[in-house]
């Protein structure tokens, strides 16, 4: 009697250590999947689930399987505190990876410096990680990023005199005063600054003002979601004639989508992810991003976007700080990503460092244009 | 007059028809039960995601619209039928409360049955813009104003030639003289509600190939529908009508010549300005009550 409970407790006590070795690393994540921001927070889901499933195949990260703990916060930042909240407490994930908007992010930030979690944002605006933040990094290029993209490819077309217009969201805030900050240093000159409410369904009064600014040769848009499509819109039916540019929020087929045809012609900032199949074989990224984008593609039988792309840079950013650190503590984590240089990514490659966690320049960060449809790169 | 004035007028007028008619939803409904219905606004959504999924499921446009708005009146029937009138005795605030706990429940069943993303409509008779006036309108807005145009005569030949539409005003004026008749108040109440629901579906689905629709836009446009139907004096039908078009209109030119960030804001400050000032509206009638 006494040798089977000796024989059944080392039998538990092997169990346990076995599931103490193979426990799962956890990633947590809080996605827009639904609501007004669906078009970031969908791929950027399908794209974590892909990829931890890819990377359990292949053996899982030190040896460990991952686990995907994610949250839908449908773009509230209430609602991404609560999640946030829970990742840390209940869940007890190792990192997260996360914040489809700019609002979402901002809004957990004390949370995940209090409680001393590596949090990877997918958000655009530049306050994110400027000032630096110990344990926030973030993989899109900024809104900052994307002002003076642009305003290179309006130089480029001899444009001086430009009209801006943008929403009240966090990030389209932050791209608006971000523009009129880096603007002169262009030598371009925003004559006209006119602003539309999240919900607003009509734009044409604000684009009416443009419309009527004398000198305007270009306008900006700088926002995403349900505004930079209705604001395409009601600039075609103003027949406002000259080029009309939307920041990377729209880098989505479901922005041409809601904006149909009066998409055509619209220019962007974009990671090199849309125009895949034209990148010379010279390019660093070609195989990269062609690999993303066909696997993607196969498994969801529809179109990437560069939000997937965000995902993607910042799951493989964490399993590269993971393996440089040799471990999951956390502090390790966030010093082996702080440390990362030359990674490749979807999004450009990423040199990260203690004053930047951000990790990219303009270098990767392309202009294209919607033709017929479609994504092509401007030359 | 100048092109950019002429511009914000004919966005005005378009946003300001369908403003209109949620606002007769508010006073047909007033009129029979003196409940403000808050649910106003999601038979709007209603409209425009039913008509949407239809079409997505194979439906032609001329079958998915007559389909949606019979739904939306089917909900607006149940409505009544389930939260209204077992409640028919309590308070008036009981039964405004009653409504924005529907409102409430219908926008969550809205995200079960569809979902939480944004859809488009194809615009009716497709999207190139006409000038007038040295400004630009889609043939969409002219369906808008047609259609709304129509309506209202509809509804004024109704309520006045028909006998269930005077019934309906009978009702309005005196219910109590009005059963004393033989009306079936029930019956209009049922009536009005389902009306109600239509009016709003329709004015959805007309406004959707410009503004996209989702499980949400009934929020906004309830309270602006709610607005115009407290400017123009609740109860009033033509009151309704104005109410709707002169908050369009204002908001459009005051987006344009004032601050284009606080636009949401001028339906509210009228609903202020209007109860502090001139509470029975513009073609409200002024009660006094005896103490």
């Amino acid at each position: 009697m006494r040798y089977k409970l000796l024989a059944s407790l080392a039998a538990a006590l092997l169990a346990a250590g076995a599931a103490i070795a193979q426990e799962p690393i956890r990633i947590g994540a809080f996605l827009a999947v639904t609501g007004g921001a669906a078009f970031l927070g969908d791929p950027e889901q399908k794209t974590l689930e892909l990829y931890v499933e890819k990377l359990n195949a292949a053996g899982g990260v030190l040896g460990r399987k991952l686990q995907l703990v994610s949250y839908d916060s449908a773009g509230d930042a209430e609602k991404a505190r609560t999640f946030v909240k829970r990742l840390i407490e209940q869940d007890k994930v190792d990192v997260i990876v996360g914040g489809s908007t700019t609002g979402e992010t901002m809004a957990v930030v004390p949370l995940v410096e209090a409680a001393g979690m590596p949090f990877i944002s997918l958000a655009g605006a530049v306050v994110v990680t400027e000032p630096v933040k110990k344990w926030v990094f973030k993989t899109p290029h900024t809104d900052r990023m994307a002002c003076e993209r642009v305003f290179l490819d309006m130089r480029a077309r001899d444009i001086q005199k430009i009209g801006l217009i943008s929403g009240d969201g966090g990030f389209d805030k932050s791209m608006r005063v971000q523009c009129l900050a880096v603007a002169p240093t262009y030598r371009i000159q925003i004559v006209a600054d006119e602003s539309y409410g999240g919900g607003n369904t009509d734009m044409t009064a604000q684009l009416t003002k443009i419309k009527n600014t004398a000198g305007v040769q270009a306008v900006l848009n700088a926002g995403f979601g349900q505004g930079p499509a209705i604001v395409t819109k009601n600039y075609r039916q103003l027949a406002i004639g000259v080029p009309l540019y939307q920041s990377h929020g729209v880098a989505s087929k479901a922005f041409i989508k809601l904006a149909g045809d009066a998409a055509e012609g619209v220019r962007l900032p974009a990671a090199a992810l849309l125009v895949a199949d034209t990148l010379p074989d010279s390019d660093r990224q070609k195989k990269v991003v062609l690999g993303f984008k066909r696997e993607y593609e196969a498994r969801y039988k529809s179109d990437v976007s560069t939000f997937g792309g965000h995902a993607w840079d910042g799951l493989m950013l964490v399993v590269e700080a993971m393996k440089k650190a040799r471990s999951t503590d956390k502090a390790k984590v966030r010093d082996a990503l702080e440390s990362i240089r030359d990674f490749v990514g979807i999004d450009g490659v990423f040199n990260m460092s203690p004053n930047d966690h951000m990790g990219l320049d303009l270098t990767y960060f392309r202009m294209i244009e919607v033709k017929k449809g479609n994504w092509v790169p401007v030359q | 007059m100048s092109a950019q004035l002429a511009q914000y007028l004919l966005s005005g007028l378009t946003v300001g028809a369908i403003y209109a008619l949620v606002a007769l939803g508010f006073a047909i409904i007033y009129n029979a039960s003196h409940v403000i219905n808050f649910a106003q606004g999601e038979f709007v959504m209603i409209g425009g995601m039913a008509t949407v999924s239809l079409g997505n499921a194979g439906l032609p446009l001329l079958l998915a619209i007559p389909v949606a708005v019979l739904a939306a009146a089917a909900v607006g029937l149940a409505l009544e039928k389930f939260a209204v009138e077992p409640a028919r005795g309590a308070s008036v605030v009981t039964l405004i409360i009653i409504t924005i706990g529907a409102s409430i429940l219908l926008r969550g069943l809205a995200t079960l049955v569809w979902d939480k993303n944004l859809h488009s409509l194809q615009p009716f008779s497709g999207d190139q813009p006409i000038a007038l006036a040295g400004a630009t309108i889609l043939p969409q807005s002219l369906w808008v104003l047609g259609v709304t145009l129509a309506i209202v005569l509809l509804l004024g030949w109704f309520f006045s030639r028909t006998l269930t539409g005077k019934a309906m005003l009978a009702t309005s004026h005196n219910p109590l003289a009005a059963q004393l008749c033989g009306i079936n108040t029930r019956f209009v109440l049922l009536l009005s509600f389902g009306l109600s629901a239509a009016l709003g579906a329709i004015a959805g689905i007309l406004i959707a190939p410009i503004t996209l629709t989702s499980w949400d836009v009934g929020v906004m446009l309830g309270l602006k529908g709610f607005a115009a139907a407290i400017l123009g004096g609740l109860g009033s039908g033509a009151g309704a009508v104005v109410g709707g078009l002169v908050l369009g209109i204002v908001e459009s030119l005051g987006a344009g010549y004032l601050s284009s960030a606080y636009k949401d804001a001028i339906a509210f400050v009228i609903i202020l300005a209007v109860l502090f000032f001139m509470p029975s509206g513009l073609f409200g009638k002024k009660s006094a009550e005896r103490v």
